[in-house]
């Protein structure tokens, strides 16, 4: 149903994106990106908020497999950053003549972020199975969550602008149908997101049931 | 094709190719799961027979 519906919706997308929203009069045809690279990134936040939520439950409450459910929400959220470390890079390319620029603090941040839970995976696969790898995975996913804020702020707080500021108090400085797009792809993307997780938190939990079968029968 | 829309269409392939390689990883992992099971399940039948 999930898959379905992020299939209808990313179909939606790419059809408003190159036939309903208008090309913009500043960038041209190059702002395209904006409708996939944007909501890859708020996905990616979005992945790590959640991993980080499933983290305070393994703390908090002790939840049964809520250290693999943040697990898989992290690995999620590091693939979508690097979709938005690619995409934002084809992007500055265009409308900079560079790949990266290391005075935009919006970018060293999100490339600090993405890194910081890529470091996640060496100390989750360096601590054997049980109770002390959840509970270092849990702290370290918590103390990440913290940078996302920081990531989301810091081009409002830059004092030299070279990254677009979309989103701001008054509201998205985008025309309507140019709004629509983007909220259109943005769902289209947590529906994606929403699907891989499930069908990888799936695979996971399958493939450890059948361990446990196997031990049991051998 | 322009500079622009080659770079806007590799944007778009990236993304493209990432769900297709997902899809990939995902079906070999299906495949394996589906071997798996056949040989537990032919393990407890042999089992079972004694």
């Amino acid at each position: 149903m999930l898959a379905a519906l992020a299939a209808g919706l990313l179909c939606a997308a790419i059809a408003l994106i190159f036939f309903y929203a208008p090309v913009d009069a500043d960038q041209g045809l190059s702002q395209k990106i904006f409708y996939f690279h944007v909501p890859i990134a708020f996905t990616a936040y979005a992945c790590f908020g959640w991993g980080a939520w499933k983290a305070l439950l393994v703390l908090w409450k002790r939840k049964p497999g809520a250290d693999q459910e943040s697990y898989v929400a992290i690995h999620q959220g590091v693939i979508f950053g690097a979709l938005t470390l690619i995409t934002g890079s084809i992007w500055a390319k265009i409308s900079w003549g560079v790949w990266w620029t290391w005075s935009e603090r919006q970018l060293v941040l999100f490339l600090v972020l993405f890194l910081f839970y890529c470091a996640y995976f060496m100390l989750r696969f360096s601590v054997e199975p049980g109770p002390q790898r959840e509970n270092l995975c849990a702290v370290y996913a918590l103390f990440g969550v913290v940078l996302i804020p920081v990531s989301f702020l810091a081009i409002r707080l830059a004092e030299n602008f070279i990254h677009p500021t979309v989103f701001t108090s008054r509201g998205p400085q985008m025309a309507t149908s140019q709004f629509a797009t983007f909220c259109v792809a943005l769902a289209a993307m947590i529906a994606l997101a929403g699907t891989l997780y499930r069908v990888e938190l799936l695979g996971k939990r399958l493939d450890a049931r059948l361990r446990e079968l196997r031990e049991l029968l051998t | 094709m322009s500079v622009s829309e080659k770079y806007v269409a590799a944007a778009y392939l990236v993304v493209f190719a990432f769900v297709v390689v997902y899809l990939a990883i995902m079906a070999l992992k299906l495949t394996r799961l589906e071997r798996e099971v056949g040989e537990l399940t032919e393990l407890a039948r042999r089992r079972m027979n004694g």
